[in-house]
């Protein structure tokens, strides 16, 4: 069945509303079960070795005597994963990542794995394992690297998207550009230009819940693997492949999700748990410790960001130009290329220009934290716009209004835009409160602009119908903060029935078809574009069987409020049938009742977001205080207002830590610093005031409810924002993120920021 | 190494288990006694996530030996609600959709049942500041602190 | 890795003296299970304190309290006469960690683990607190900055242990503070704090004080140039000033992860500063 995803206005009876999510009263029991909460009978207990080194040759591992402690059932290393990936560079990197082949590329890298009947005994065995290291020379930082003298990580690496293509290697994986128009003369149209460089330090997503499975490989090479992740389809794909294992063979439950923000999109240690139950025989759980998840799992890049903005005094920007560093870890990725596509995406230039560097360091491999790379690009481009704004004398917020990005703008990335937030989210903080609330001594307001593309996929649903009418709804978008609620309005308000009546469940990898992962904010939107295209299937479906209940042609049934309704004057008379009627009925009028759907959602919808912040910064110590907080965010349509919320002031939180005390520290040696929740300084209960929020719809036209993703632009604006509040409260413009006390006292202390 | 044997009070019942030295009260609760409720963040102290109430007052599990608990009276959160009856503060962090994913939802609750218990009439701030050993990652805190502060209104019968 | 629990301060005595292996004393277990769990220290034996009778009590005595080993941080701030006395003691104590680790960890543990970053020591030793300390020969007391000799080292003997912490009768006219900075409002390690203890003659010029510093030298640091700077004054500006530059003097900090030498050198002034001016005010200053 032709589904039309096209966006129709109408008056909604359940989506908009706010009832309790189904999978609550699990979570404030302690009865959900997370990752590191599911046990097998017989399983053991999985640890990894890790390099201590941040770059190094493995010349030899020596597992002798820890595979004769009594106890280990099982030890490996790269010889145990032999590569199956044929070519495919990034799943080798994959596997490199997981187990190193020959150099550890990363203080953390892991180079061996035992599996053992208890975690004392693992332990042991852990260092009765002798890695024989050539340690090399190491590179940490983004700017580094890129020198012509840097330690080399790759031999091989040639810098992509470059012509002639480079003679000589170097830790430049790729070059990419995005823009259009002719920046040099947009430049010599500008009255004033502003040109800076920007650096922000790499973080991580900080989920509370670490990595953790439960790996079964039988010897018919079927496997099970329970799992906390954001896509349990990818990473049974990747998992099959790297093991050679059928794909159908392997059955992945994902588990309650203890956050993920993207980077639980990614396997980390899965491979290994089940190449140990391999290789055992018997069930391996392996949980990373916090240490573990902070050097071996997926942080951010590090950036190094170079902005050059030109504008008339009238406040109209004529160029805008960007050069933007990205680290990636040891391995080549796109969040250069991200950061450029997004740099200038909140704004109609008629001149622009931003250009990517994918860098290659020894730390760990990047991975996709909430809008990935967004908001380095944002704090480099609107802390730049604040200073524009700032010379020529425009108020900051009157001075991104004259220059927004409007439906049927060329975005800088490419696309035209169709109708879009920004113009009203910058509308509506102008006429905000927030805006207007007095400031006092040492005090300073910011405020910022970000944007996110949204992403589409791959999405599957099965929408049941039960015998007593109440309705199932199998979705493969994993939960991670209040879906399946969203998801129960969806299909609740398309079958036009009680939301109480439907129950949202995340299949496994089983019983549903291919979904991708819960990222790029595409899991209410792809999957409620699924469940109201079950939801249709599932109605017609309902409309046949009535019509044959009554006897009469399914051409004069009609589906109103939860009832199907003989219409017309010969049959308007015939008493309507509701869903349970129809379920009850199912067994003698063809079976049960299920509408299916796989379609590829499309037109996700770009969100965009502005936000205010107030801060206080002590003058004699650089602390900083953050006293007032407002999101302003497109949501297209908010289908649970509450949980929409929610993903505002989370993102928000994360952005503010971000700008304030979140960072990788690396020592000389090359090696993590802080890999604890100790010293990487989330922020806390008493770091942040109250989260004022402000959900604006302008719908998206390619969804029947108009909804965008909303889980990620609020990531976006926070650390420009609270730099533009920081710099007005000091008086200097700050330019390292982080902005640490320390950096912040330098700087008022006139030294340059470090 | 023989197990040493533990008795201790855990949610009002009698409970008796062996345990090694090393092992944490939070290990014996997990992987022994199947209490998966409070969870380890980080093992060091410092998320709070596996709080739990030994003799009356809020700790972290991950930093008190198994060994310990002898004839101690320990408090989790499967023994927050009362039967079917959920704690207000329960009932408070759903209807304010104060849990996300809902990891750190039990450490939350614990250590908000500490806060009321010995401060039923707290400030914004005072919350804030007995909150803080509980890190999340998904809220911002926002609805968490309101979902307390409705939770202390309704305990005090207001 | 054996746990004793023993009943008597006699048999902790003899269970350590006698240990083979690595031993520990076990009150809060804060420090000591985080550095367990992160393979610094491998113990063959620990040894329970919590359970010795006395060592959990704060007790007043005729010359002011004494404050046992095993008692949790916790109970220091719900222990009134204890807080109006030594306010500055009592508030040090009780930013150690979370709420979490405030009802398990100790003074005496915060003391003993010797790390130059601790937040009761610079209080107890602005305060002149004294340690009580008991071994398998005899008993000692002594000023508490003298138990930590190095990061991570104390003067105690094998089988020596500190019982008790002991804190004078409060004088009249007098008030302490302690202040750290942290980069959050929260749960962090100090990156420099000031303890300030001060008594004041009857019109109100300061005619004693004591002024320490941690976590910027590997021990806590009390800085007697900048006691004498305020004593004789009534805070001054011109006074709070030379007190400010003798501690930025008196650092030797380090670059580390949580802060850097300027930064540390330059705050330990202004909170030394600030820490005179709130204990001059519960002296009875104006």
């Amino acid at each position: 069945m032709g589904f039309d995803a096209s966006y129709t206005a109408q008056k909604f009876k359940s989506v908009g509303s706010r009832p309790v999510r189904p999978d609550g009263v699990d979570k404030v029991t302690g009865r959900a079960r997370f990752g590191a909460d599911f046990n097998m009978p017989g399983q053991l207990v999985g640890r990894i070795l890790r390099s201590p080194h941040a770059h190094a040759k493995i010349k030899k591992i020596d597992t002798s005597r820890a595979e004769k402690l009594k106890g280990v059932k099982a030890v490996i290393t790269a010889a145990d994963l032999p590569d199956l990936t044929d070519g495919n560079a990034e799943m080798y990197d994959i596997l490199d990542n997981c187990m190193a082949r020959g150099k550890a590329l990363y203080d953390g890298h892991a180079v061996a794995a035992v599996a053992a009947v208890d975690a004392q005994v693992a332990r042991k065995a852990l260092k009765l394992i002798k890695v024989d290291y050539k340690v090399l020379p190491h590179v940490t930082d983004v700017d580094e690297a890129v020198k012509p003298k840097a330690p080399l990580l790759h031999k091989d690496m040639f810098t992509g998207g470059v012509d002639p293509k480079p003679t000589k290697p170097s830790n430049i994986a790729n070059r990419s550009q995005y823009g259009h128009g002719d920046i040099e003369k947009g430049f010599e149209q500008a009255d004033v230009i502003i040109e800076r460089s920007y650096k922000t330090e790499q973080t991580h997503q900080g989920y509370i819940e670490p990595h953790a499975c439960v790996a079964s490989v039988n010897a018919d090479g079927s496997g099970d693997l329970w799992v906390c992740t954001q896509g349990h389809f990818v990473y049974r794909q990747h998992c099959a492949e790297l093991l050679g294992l059928d794909v159908s063979k392997l059955r992945v439950t994902s588990s309650e999700i203890g956050g993920g923000f993207g980077g639980k999109t990614h396997v980390w240690a899965e491979p290994v748990a089940l190449a140990l139950s391999r290789k055992a025989g018997r069930p391996v759980k392996l949980v990373m410790t916090r240490e573990d998840v902070f050097r071996a799992s997926g942080p951010t890049s590090a950036t190094s960001i170079d902005v050059k903005i030109g504008a008339r005094k009238d406040g109209t920007i004529t160029a805008a130009s960007a050069t933007l560093r990205y680290s990636g870890g040891p391995y080549s990725g796109m969040w250069a290329e991200l950061g450029a596509m997004t740099a200038f995406a909140c704004y109609d230039l008629k001149n622009v220009r931003s250009v990517g560097y994918e860098v290659v360091v020894n730390r760990p491999k990047t991975a996709a934290y909430r809008a990935p790379s967004a908001p380095m690009a944002a704090f480099a481009v609107e802390s730049a716009v604040d200073e524009l704004a700032h010379q020529i004398g425009m108020d900051p917020v009157k001075f991104r209004i004259k220059n927004a990005a409007k439906e049927g703008s060329k975005s800088s990335y490419g696309p035209v835009y169709g109708p879009i937030g920004i113009g009203p989210t910058l509308e509506a903080v102008k006429k905000h409160p927030h805006m207007k609330a007095p400031l006092g001594k040492n005090q300073g307001r910011g405020m910022a602009c970000g944007f996110w593309f949204n992403f589409g996929g791959q999405t599957c649903t099965d929408l049941n119908i039960g015998a007593d009418g109440t309705v199932t709804l199998a979705v493969g978008t994993v939960d991670v903060g209040g879906s399946r609620a969203s998801l129960s309005l969806v299909a609740a308000e398309e079958l036009g029935i009680p939301y109480s009546q439907v129950k949202a469940v995340v299949a496994d990898t089983a019983t549903l078809g291919y979904n991708d992962m819960t990222d790029g904010s595409r899991g209410t939107f792809s999957s409620s574009m699924a469940t109201i295209s079950a939801a249709r299937n599932a109605i017609e479906v309902m409309k046949e069987r009535a019509a044959r209940m009554w006897e009469i042609p399914v051409e004069n049934v009609i589906w109103e409020n939860g009832q199907a309704k003989a219409k017309g004057k010969k049959y308007g008379n015939l008493p309507q049938l509701s869903v349970k009627d129809i379920a009850a009925a199912a067994g003698n009028t063809g079976g049960p009742i299920a509408g299916h759907s796989e379609i590829v959602a499309d037109g996700a919808g770009v969100s965009f977001a502005t936000h205010i912040c107030d801060v206080e910064v002590d003058p004699e110590t650089g602390a900083t205080k953050v006293l007032r907080y407002t999101v302003v965010q497109d949501a297209g349509k908010a289908v649970h207002p509450t949980y929409v919320e929610g993903q505002y002031q989370g993102g928000a939180a994360q952005g503010i830590g971000w700008a304030l005390n979140e960072e990788y520290i690396y020592g000389e040696d090359g090696r993590l610093q802080n890999a604890g929740f100790l010293d990487y300084r989330i922020p806390v209960c008493s770091d942040l005031p109250m989260i004022d929020t402000q959900i604006l719809e302008i719908p998206n036209p390619n969804h029947p409810y108009g909804i965008r993703g909303v889980g990620e632009t609020s990531i976006v604006p926070p650390l420009a924002a609270i730099a533009n509040a920081v710099s007005n409260a000091v008086g200097v413009r700050m330019t390292h993120i982080p902005m640490s006390p320390p950096r912040i006292l330098a700087a008022l202390d006139g030294e340059t920021a470090d | 190494m023989p197990g040493l044997a533990v008795s201790t009070t855990i949610n009002g019942d009698d409970v008796e288990f062996l345990c090694q030295a090393e092992e944490t009260l939070l290990d014996v609760l997990r992987d022994r006694l199947g209490l998966t409720g409070a969870k380890e963040g980080c093992g060091t102290g410092d998320c709070g996530a596996c709080s739990v109430i030994v003799d009356g007052r809020l700790v972290c599990s991950c930093l008190v030996l198994g060994a310990e608990a002898d004839g101690s009276r320990i408090e989790t959160i499967e023994g927050m609600a009362d039967g079917e009856t959920l704690h207000p503060l329960q009932s408070k962090f759903l209807e304010h959709a104060a849990l996300q994913c809902g990891v750190c939802t039990p450490g939350f609750l614990i250590a908000a049942k500490d806060l009321l218990a010995r401060n039923p009439d707290p400030t914004e701030e005072e919350i804030r500041f007995g909150l803080a050993g509980n890190l999340c990652r998904c809220t911002g805190y926002d609805k968490i602190v309101r979902a307390v502060q409705d939770a202390a209104r309704t305990m005090k019968g207001v | 890795m054996h746990y004793a629990r023993p009943n008597s301060l006699k048999d902790a005595i003899s269970l350590l003296a006698e240990a083979k292996g690595k031993a520990f004393v076990l009150a809060g277990g804060s420090d000591l299970l985080v550095r367990m769990k992160s393979g610094h220290v491998e113990p063959d034996l620990i040894v329970d304190i919590k359970k010795i009778d006395g060592l959990d009590e704060i007790r007043k005595t005729a010359n002011g309290f004494r404050i046992g080993a095993a008692v949790p941080c916790a109970a220091m701030g719900e222990a009134a006469a204890l807080k109006k006395a030594w306010p500055g003691v009592v508030e040090a104590a009780n930013l150690i960690g979370s709420k979490q680790v405030q009802g398990r960890c100790t003074i005496v543990g915060n003391l003993c683990n010797a790390s130059p970053a601790a937040d009761s020591v610079p209080a107890l030793a602005a305060a002149g607190a004294k340690a009580v300390i008991a071994g398998p020969k005899r008993k000692r007391t002594i000023a508490v900055e003298k138990v930590v000799t190095a990061p991570g080292r104390t003067s105690l003997g094998k089988g020596e242990i500190v019982e008790a912490v002991l804190l004078d009768k409060r004088p009249a006219r007098s008030g302490d503070a302690y202040l750290r900075f942290i980069p959050r409002t929260e749960m962090d390690i100090a990156v420099v704090s000031a303890g300030v203890s001060l008594t004041l003659d009857a019109k109100g010029v300061v005619k004693a004080a004591r002024v320490a510093l941690g976590a910027v030298a590997p021990t806590v640091l009390l800085v007697t140039p900048a006691a004498k700077a305020i004593v004789g004054t009534k805070l001054e500006d011109a006074a709070l000033d030379k007190l400010a530059a003798a501690c930025s003097a008196a650092c030797s900090p380090i670059d580390d992860k949580r802060g850097t030498v300027e930064f540390r050198t330059k705050v330990a002034g202004v909170l030394a500063k600030r820490a005179a001016r709130i204990a001059y005010k519960r002296a009875g200053g104006k």
